[in-house]
């Protein structure tokens, strides 16, 4: 059954109030920090001090001896992790890389790399008694920026790592974890053709997903070993199977449940704390629970990858795109796993080109290991790619979206990095782009406008259900994906949908990982995706019972059954006369017609729909200081079909806010020793309200066939154009092209007085 | 803080004695919203907390004949309410408004801000700018000075050990003089200055400006009075030429630093347009008096 | 190290605890007496997401230490609502789909209705200014001030003005 004919959606495309969101607003929500068990201690983290050092000893008997310290734990406490059980399921993580991130071994690799860790009766006592933990480190020469670390002199942080990805494998270590390659054509003959060649370097900073809650945990191991982890992640499955490997326990023995999360944007995809106070709890005998600080947050928990990218295009003079080529390395931080792969991917999807070569290397630095941040990868390559293309525009004279039009993706273009495209939307967005009123609005003086476009994969995978019709005809629905941003109001809507109930007779709950069977994390803008098949498939399941179980009250054959309406009824006069049953008079008969009515569903979604996006930025510049104002701003996406309109757009949003902070202000602050400048939201500046006019948003809806409803992933695209679409408007109204994030006050000032008296004597 | 003691002592003469008899480290208290921080963060650590907050007087706003009178612990948000002060000095109001959020204005206070002694304090340079001085309590009895004479660099300050300002002496304007502070921050709040500017200016009826002083915060390690600013204003009116003597002397009185928050290059220049931006500003309040 | 004795009014009620010198209101909110709706995101007063009422003025929790709120009147998260009737901010930041993860909400909640209070007519620049102590990093704002505005008219119609 299909349910992608929008006008006969009685639920689907409302907005319902989300089930969880009284709690709320009134504070009762639960998250990471709120738990509390009898006779919890508090653990505290001892961090190093140093960018990369080895710690030559740690002794904690001090530390130990003070009154009120029940554990102390190092490095010698965690297992090492056998090559074959470094991956668990279909988890991309590599579980020793991690291990040694949550708890370093022999060196420090980082300013703020945990080495030891201590639980305590209260916090003060924990906080006192990571002083009296004695380290012993001899620092090492460190490296912090990415073309540096590739260096062959470069100082090494792993004298195992040696260059995958190149033939034959290099005989000597390096930096460079990786390097790959994506080909299409000719790109030396496509420049050949080429009337004009638009070459340019790019850079970006590091920048930290900055969710409002630090990580939390409480964890509680029994003395027969069996744990209960109550945590704020974006995967209670992860959880528990990282954590397994990381500290060498069974699954089986791991309950974990999932707290409200305060949001993760990628950054709670893998653990920090959780192993940590698994140990300091198995020590003590006692539960444990850690919160970082947000200093710590910023120190030693993911941000994403600062990265050099040096991009080429050639046109022709009808602005047709000939070639593209693009070099990007990527700061993967202390152990390898930037998303170069990603942007190496992301960065030219949006067009249809013949010739394309992107060459993309992973490379270490003594920085915190990266995590994963909203479309890991696509925003740093798109700023790259979708600046060069303005500058392009602009030097053929041509309109950026007229250009974007005719180099753009459609059904059936191959991209580069495989996929042939189908039912895809980016077409529709520049239709809508130049629709909007906003374009057709003028600028004043110092203003400009800037377009940009976006691509990102968006995710399927593993996914559980089940939809359980309670005793009086409520429905609860339970998932496996903790709701990051309002999902329990959309697989509630699927679920009612299928049902014919009205939302507020489905209750949705994310289940423990007891409750509900294996789900991957939330993430890669999966879950309405591939969760919300899964709950479409459990109510579509409950749906056949109920048909069944209205057979047998009728006496007739199921087949002779109908469902609509959120009632059973006799399909045909042939089937017999009888009165409707509704959903709570056959859940009041379910014990005479067979036991309780639910459904449970596993699946490994596949075919999740592409996400594309154009954006439009106005920003004022204030020529004396270098600041940006953004004036205006309209986010175009194809979203396939919004369950929930008012969630969707507040994805849209937030990752426009996201990347506007990108664009201007965010940006790791290393000291000339490799000591992180601004762990704080002082001087690590994320927007705040006054900083953000109202953001529009236009939802383009080209319906993803291979989702009941329609739906693509959302989440993740809105924060790929941002950042070029500011830097495209600042190069609108000043004439000046900044090329390297974050594109602040002192950066723009400096530019513009460059550029001064170039300015004066062309008048 | 094994050892943290707090007290909220009811007179000046007891928090004096307590700050004075203390061993180890002792903070005045008053909004905290420094204190704290370094408290939280462990860069300071100290043995005893005097909360100054209960002390009579050290909140609250008084108006005498030639002169208001504030409470060292104040909070921003008494101040700007306080319709006679924003209508005799607005520039002196800003710079308290700005500081932070108004979580923060609900406690910061003129003290906290001035002995926090950082060069960037947003309430300082317009102060300094209308000729203040403070009242400053200690074992030796009450003193007063300008306020000027506070911040002798980043993180320190002239007060002695037992010493706490109790409150601020702001004279009130003469006839045709107005200020106005402004300051420059990457993002629209939240942030410390980059660059700070107060101008007080005196004109007579012909406009032509007859007394002028000219505070820069964020660009030394403390405020810095620019004599050479001031003597670019004394004498003339408020055109182009005056302006770019306003800039310059500006500029040159920069001694600033890079840092995380701006470079060298950009606070200087800033300096000059902020000066500019807040010379009009000061000339056009002062002329409409 | 000696604790403090504090007798204070919480959400109405008179409340007394017991406090270390050093534990901010925002620890002594959260972990002496439950009150877990007023969040530690940053500890530094950046974030706001802990701000309570502190005699009818807003302020960061986490800034002011517990000791400091003997005799005072603080209002949390948990003593906005009357009873089960939603105040309107608390209504309308539902409506209007002004949360996504929900863990700045409670300090937008406390911040917007002390602005309501204050200002039952806010413009969209002085709501935006009044929440800039408030960081939401997932919504981009746009929902919040909507909700903030939506309420503070609701409030108008209700004061019949």
């Amino acid at each position: 059954m299909s349910y992608l004919e929008k006008e006969s959606l009685k639920v689907v495309g409302t907005r319902p109030i989300r089930p969880d969101g009284v709690d709320k607003v009134t504070g009762r929500a639960n998250f990471g920090a709120d738990m509390v068990m009898p006779g919890m201690l508090w653990g505290k983290i001892k961090r190093s001090p140093h960018a990369h050092a080895r710690i030559l000893s740690v002794k904690t008997d001090k530390a130990m001896a003070l009154p009120g310290v029940k554990a102390v734990t190092t490095r010698a406490d965690f297992p090492d992790i056998p090559p074959d059980k470094r991956s668990i399921g279909a988890a991309p993580a590599n579980l020793w890389d991690l291990s040694r991130n949550c708890m370093a071994k022999g060196k420090a690799l980082y300013e703020g790399h945990a080495v030891a860790a201590v639980a305590a009766v209260s916090p003060a006592i924990a906080e006192e008694a990571l002083d009296l933990i004695e380290v012993e480190y001899e620092p090492l020469p460190y490296v912090m920026d990415v073309e540096a670390a590739m260096m062959p002199d470069a100082p090494l942080l792993h004298d195992d790592i040696f260059t995958s990805g190149v033939d034959p494998k290099p005989a000597k270590p390096s930096n460079v974890a990786k390097m790959i390659r994506y080909a299409k054509g000719d790109v030396e003959a496509g420049f050949a053709e080429a009337d004009t060649i638009i070459e340019r370097r790019y850079t970006t900073k590091p920048v930290h997903q900055a969710y409002i809650e630090p990580h939390a945990c409480v964890v509680s191991v029994g003395s027969d070993g069996q744990t209960t982890i109550w945590s704020s992640s974006q995967g209670q499955f992860m959880v528990r199977g990282y954590t397994s490997r990381i500290v060498g326990a069974d699954i089986a023995n791991i309950r974990a449940i999932p707290a409200e999360i305060g949001g993760g944007f990628g950054g709670k995809t893998i653990v920090y704390l959780e192993p940590i106070a698994y140990m300091l709890s198995k020590k003590s005998g006692r539960p444990v629970k850690i919160v970082m600080s947000r200093e710590e947050v910023f120190r030693a928990t993911g941000p994403t990858s600062g990265a050099v990218i040096d991009v080429k295009l050639g046109a022709k003079n009808d602005g047709r795109i000939v070639s593209a080529q693009a070099v990007l390395k990527y700061q993967s931080g202390a152990f390898p796993g930037s998303p170069v792969n990603q942007g190496c991917m992301c960065g030219f999807a949006m067009y249809d080109l013949p010739n394309v070569l992107v060459t993309g290397y992973d490379v270490l630095s003594n920085r915190p290991k990266v995590a994963a941040y909203r479309a890991p990868g696509a925003p740093i390559a798109s700023f790259a790619v979708e600046s060069c293309v303005d500058e392009l525009a602009r030097e053929l004279g041509i309109d950026a979206l007229e250009l974007r039009r005719m180099n753009g993706a459609k059904d059936g273009t191959k991209a580069a990095h495989g996929p042939t495209w189908v039912n895809i939307g980016y077409q529709k967005t520049i239709e809508a782009a130049k629709a909007t009123e906003h374009l057709g609005t003028r600028l004043g003086p110092n203003q400009g406008r800037g377009i940009a476009s976006g691509y990102w994969h968006n995710a399927g995978g593993e996914s559980s259900a089940a939809c359980h019709v309670n005793e009086d005809g409520t429905v609860t629905v339970t998932e496996g994906h903790p709701d990051i941003g309002g999902s329990r109001a959309s697989m509630a809507m699927m679920v009612a949908e299928v049902l014919g109930v009205p939302f507020d007779q489905v209750r949705p709950v994310v289940g423990d990982t007891t409750a509900i069977g294996f789900s991957a994390s939330t993430g890669g803008s999966r879950v309405t995706f591939a969760g919300g098949m899964a709950v479409t498939q459990s109510a579509q399941k409950v749906v056949e019972e109920l048909k069944k179980r209205a057979a047998v009250m009728w006496d007739i054959s199921p087949e002779a059954v109908e469902w609509h309406d959120g009632k059973a009824f006799p399909a045909g006069a042939n089937a017999g006369s009888f009165d409707p049953l509704s959903l709570a008079d056959i859940a009041s008969k379910a014990a005479r017609t067979g036991g309780p009515i639910s459904a449970e569903v596993q699946i490994n979604a596949q075919g999740q729909g592409p996400g594309f996006t154009t954006h439009i930025c106005d920003v004022e510049v204030d020529r004396e200081t270098g600041h940006v104002k953004i004036l205006r701003y309209t986010a175009i996406q194809d979203v396939g079909r919004a369950i929930h309109p008012s969630y969707v757009e507040g994805q849209m949003q937030g990752g426009v806010a996201q990347g506007v902070g990108w664009a201007l202000s965010e940006e790791y602050i290393y000291d000339k020793d490799g000591r992180l400048e601004n762990p704080g939201f002082l001087d690590y500046r994320v927007p705040v309200a006054s900083d953000m006019p109202m953001i529009d948003t236009v939802m383009v809806e080209v319906p993803n066939p291979r989702h009941p409803f329609g739906a693509r992933g959302v989440g993740e695209v809105p924060i790929v154009p941002p950042m070029a679409a500011v830097a495209n408007a600042i190069a609108d109204a000043t004439g000046i092209r900044l090329r390297d994030l974050p594109m602040s006050p002192p950066r723009l000032l400096a530019a513009l007085d460059d550029s001064e008296p170039l300015r004066q004597a062309a008048e | 803080m094994p050892n943290l003691s707090f007290s909220a002592p009811t007179s000046i003469d007891e928090a004096v004695k307590m700050l004075a008899g203390a061993t180890g480290t002792a903070k005045p208290l008053s909004g905290g919203t420094d204190l704290l921080v370094q408290l939280r963060s462990g860069r300071l650590r100290p043995d005893l907390i005097v909360d100054t907050k209960r002390i009579p007087g050290m909140i609250g706003i008084r108006e005498e004949s030639d002169r208001f009178v504030i409470g060292a612990a104040t909070p921003g948000v008494t101040v700007y309410d306080n319709k006679a002060l924003t209508q005799a000095w607005p520039g002196i109001v800003e710079g308290m408004d700005l500081i932070g959020s108004e979580q923060i204005q609900g406690r910061a206070s003129l003290a906290g801000n001035l002995c926090n002694a950082s060069p960037a304090a947003d309430s300082v340079p317009a102060v300094i700018a209308a000729r203040a001085t403070c009242v400053i309590a200690g074992p030796n009895g009450r003193r007063e000075a300008p306020v000027e004479a506070i911040v002798v660099g980043p993180g320190r300050t002239s007060l002695q050990k037992g010493e706490l300002i109790v409150e601020f002496h702001i004279p009130k304007p003469k006839p045709h003089q107005s200020d106005a502070y402004l300051r420059f921050i990457p993002r629209t709040e939240m942030d410390i200055a980059v660059v700070g500017c107060a101008v007080n200016v005196t004109l007579d009826s012909n406009g032509v400006c007859t007394d002028a002083r000219v505070v820069l915060g964020a660009v030394a390690p403390t405020q810095v009075i620019v004599e050479d600013a001031a003597k670019a204003l004394i004498g003339h009116r408020l055109d182009e030429p005056t302006l770019a003597a306003l800039d310059a002397a500006a500029q040159r009185a920069c001694k600033p630093i890079t840092d995380k928050r701006g470079t060298i290059e950009y606070r200087t220049k800033v300096a000059g347009v902020l000066a500019r931006r807040a010379a009009k500003i000061a000339f056009e309040r002062a002329g409409a008096r | 190290m000696a604790k403090h004795h504090v007798s204070t009014t919480i959400n109405g009620e008179p409340v007394e605890f017991l406090c270390e010198p050093q534990q901010t209101l925002l620890d002594v909110l959260r972990d002496e007496l439950n009150l877990t709706g007023s969040k530690e995101g940053c500890s530094s007063g950046d974030c706001g997401a802990c701000t309570v009422i502190c005699d009818g003025r807003i302020t960061c929790s986490c800034l002011m230490l517990g000791a400091e709120a003997e005799g005072r009147t603080i209002q949390t998260v948990e003593g906005i609502a009357q009873g089960d009737k939603l105040h309107p901010v608390q209504q309308k930041f539902l409506e209007h789909a002004a949360l996504q993860c929900g863990f700045c909400t409670p300090g937008f909640i406390v911040a917007a209705k002390a602005l309501l209070d204050e200002n039952l007519n806010p413009t969209e620049e002085e709501t935006r200014y009044w929440l800039a102590g408030n960081l939401c990093r997932c919504t981009g704002y746009d929902k919040i001030v909507r909700a903030v505005l939506d309420a503070a008219a609701v409030m108008r119609a209700e004061a019949g003005r």
